[in-house]
């Protein structure tokens, strides 16, 4: 009974998504060649021949009509061809798994950071409501929030790399390099990346446990008793955590978000920067192909937090 | 909550306003902001792009007091002037954004039919990260301010129209609603009359985050090179040149980085106030 509902959810909130990211193929797409610049003679540099871009024109199929370009490329897409990089002259499959890695680890270093200190935060804030313990933590989320955090970024490495050398400024070590080298060169980034999303979380948090607080389910477990440790950890806490599952998705957005910015400042070479390149350089299947696999990648983990959501609470159904 | 007497609401919000802390500290903030970046000709008197080699590099002392940058420049000046530059971008994608979501949103509620292809197309515009279609927006259009504008205001537009659109979809089933339309009111005034107003609160508080978010982004534009050009100052673009001369000059980053970080607290601050008087469901003592 379960199970059909929650294929039944899986499915319709699947089948909505096809349209969604039909849209945003086309977006995409359109984005790409508004852009200036003739990625050909990005190619052929600039003192090339007109029959020498011509040609490149050619081989990337760029003289045709556009609408035929969008159509040939919606094809390719449908059978899993992301296209291939003109600048990098690899896949683009290829080139964003070579940096999937980079971006993924750096996102889920920083979640894990995000979700404990977030909530943590929140919930003390929201049990010690208009004392100083809440004045202080809600100060510290309201920086959280209004701190650029590619300057914080710079900040830091000028204090914690520069003047005292405890991490290296820039650059990233693979994990096949020994675990405590990957994580000395991701723990400044990371942190740097959790701030805002901790200020977002905890105030998140503090909210919605203010709101659990004030329902009788809470009064009653205290007037029978249950001792005060039950009564946030059980009753308080576990429905606190119904509208933090939902601003999920949103904050995994704003992670991953915040990584494109923050890869640049400590020279990570993740997804990120592959995009900002890909711009710079002109190389549109690049950025094309790299924008839609993160719109696939968005999608997908949006369905997956509105799955969770059902299973955290039960009186939600799709469809 | 504890007025006994209820005159005309409006004049109860403003009171409540005033008493919320928060919003009492963000507003003074963000007022003393507004008046220092449109008086700032009046402040300085020096040109904010006006370049001094021999004067490069000077750190904060006598009468540099922000110091200088690698082209001699005043920072105090060029940070006076990137406040005109930076809060002008944040005010306009706010309004953009506001204007066009709310219509989006009202016409969803308002028209069913409409409702699925405009929500689609929100989707899309969603299915990235809000700063990642805003680079690609920001290339695409070229390194002008207005490009800047429309970048952040397109990826900001999806949220503000869901938020809208939440709030019609309620009142739309109001009896007021029923009897105007039995009434033979047309459905675009009943749009503009009547579900745009009562989305009025939520709309306002999201555009005041938005201000916040776009302070931000600016900011984040400018260091990947997609933000308003120089040498005109916005408080992201001095950042971004400051960048290079960070271990030797870092003044020239540190000022115009608290500014930033100044605008997008005292406007955070006013949307907590905002929301907790206008926004009852997500109410927050404080």
């Amino acid at each position: 009974m379960a199970s059909t509902a929650m294929y039944k959810t899986i499915l319709t909130r699947l089948a909505q998504a096809v349209p969604v990211l039909l849209i945003f193929a086309i977006l995409v797409f359109t984005l790409m060649h508004l852009l200036p610049g003739d990625p050909a003679v990005a190619i052929a540099g600039t003192d090339a021949s007109r029959e020498a871009i011509d040609k490149i024109r050619e081989q990337l199929g760029l003289n045709r009509p556009i609408l035929v370009q969008l159509l040939s490329w919606l094809a390719q897409i449908a059978q899993g061809d992301f296209g291939r990089s003109i600048v990098l002259n690899q896949s683009v499959v290829s080139a964003v798994a070579e940096r999937l890695p980079v971006t993924l680890s750096l996102s889920m270093l920083s979640l894990m950071i995000t979700l404990p200190v977030g909530i943590l935060l929140g919930v003390i804030a929201a049990y010690w409501r208009n004392t100083w313990i809440d004045s202080a933590v809600m100060l510290i989320a309201l920086l959280g929030v209004s701190l650029p955090g590619f300057w914080v970024g710079i900040l830091s490495v000028l204090l914690f790399s520069v003047h005292l050398g405890w991490f290296p400024p820039s650059g990233y070590v693979p994990i096949g390099q020994g675990v405590w080298p990957w994580l000395a060169s991701l723990i400044q980034p990371a942190v740097v990346l959790a701030l805002f999303q901790i200020g977002f979380l905890a105030r998140i948090t503090r909210s919605a446990m203010l709101d659990v607080m004030d329902q009788d389910f809470i009064r009653t477990a205290r007037a029978k008793g249950v001792d005060e440790w039950h009564t946030i950890a059980k009753h308080a806490f576990r429905n606190t955590l119904i509208p933090v599952v939902t601003v999920l998705g949103i904050t995994v957005s704003l992670l991953i978000g915040g990584a494109v910015v923050i890869e640049q400042v400590f020279a990570l070479p993740g997804i990120g920067r592959l995009i900002v390149q890909g711009i710079l350089a002109r190389d549109y299947p690049l950025v094309q192909g790299t924008m839609l696999l993160f719109g696939f990648a968005f999608v997908l983990i949006n369905i997956l937090v509105d799955i969770i959501y059902t299973f955290v609470d039960p009186r939600v159904r799709y469809g | 909550m504890d007025d006994a007497v209820a005159p005309r609401r409006r004049f109860r919000v403003v009171r409540k306003l005033a008493r919320h802390r928060s919003f009492s500290i963000g507003f003074v903030i963000m007022a003393a902001m507004l008046i220092i970046a449109i008086a700032a000709p009046y402040i300085t008197g020096l040109d904010p792009t006006a370049m001094k080699i021999r004067m490069r590099f000077r750190p904060p002392q006598g009468s540099f007091w922000f110091g200088t940058d690698q082209f001699g420049r005043d920072l105090l000046t060029r940070v006076l002037y990137g406040a005109r530059m930076s809060l002008w971008i944040a005010l306009a994608v706010a309004l953009l954004s506001g204007v066009v979501g709310a219509l989006i949103g009202v016409l969803s509620a308002q028209f069913r039919r409409l409702d699925s292809l405009l929500m689609r197309i929100m989707d899309a515009l969603m299915a990235a990260p809000a700063i990642m279609l805003a680079i690609g927006l920001g290339a695409a259009l070229g390194p002008q301010t207005h490009s800047v504008i429309i970048a952040l205001a397109v990826a900001y537009i999806p949220r503000t129209a869901r938020i809208v659109r939440a709030s019609a979809l309620v009142t739309r089933e109001l009896e007021f609603i029923e009897a105007a339309r039995v009434a033979g009111i047309s459905p675009l005034r009943i749009m503009l009359r009547h579900l745009l107003p009562n989305a009025m609160g939520p709309l306002l508080v999201q555009s005041t985050f938005v201000f916040a978010y776009a302070i931000l982004a600016e900011a984040a534009l400018s260091f990947l090179g997609v933000g308003p050009p120089p040498p005109a100052p916005s408080w992201g673009n001095i950042i971004a040149e400051g960048r290079d001369f960070s271990v030797e000059a870092w003044w020239i980053m540190v000022f115009p980085g608290a500014a930033i970080s100044l605008a997008a607290l005292g406007m955070n601050l006013v949307g907590d106030g905002l929301r907790d008087v206008l926004d009852p469901r997500l109410k927050v003592e404080s």
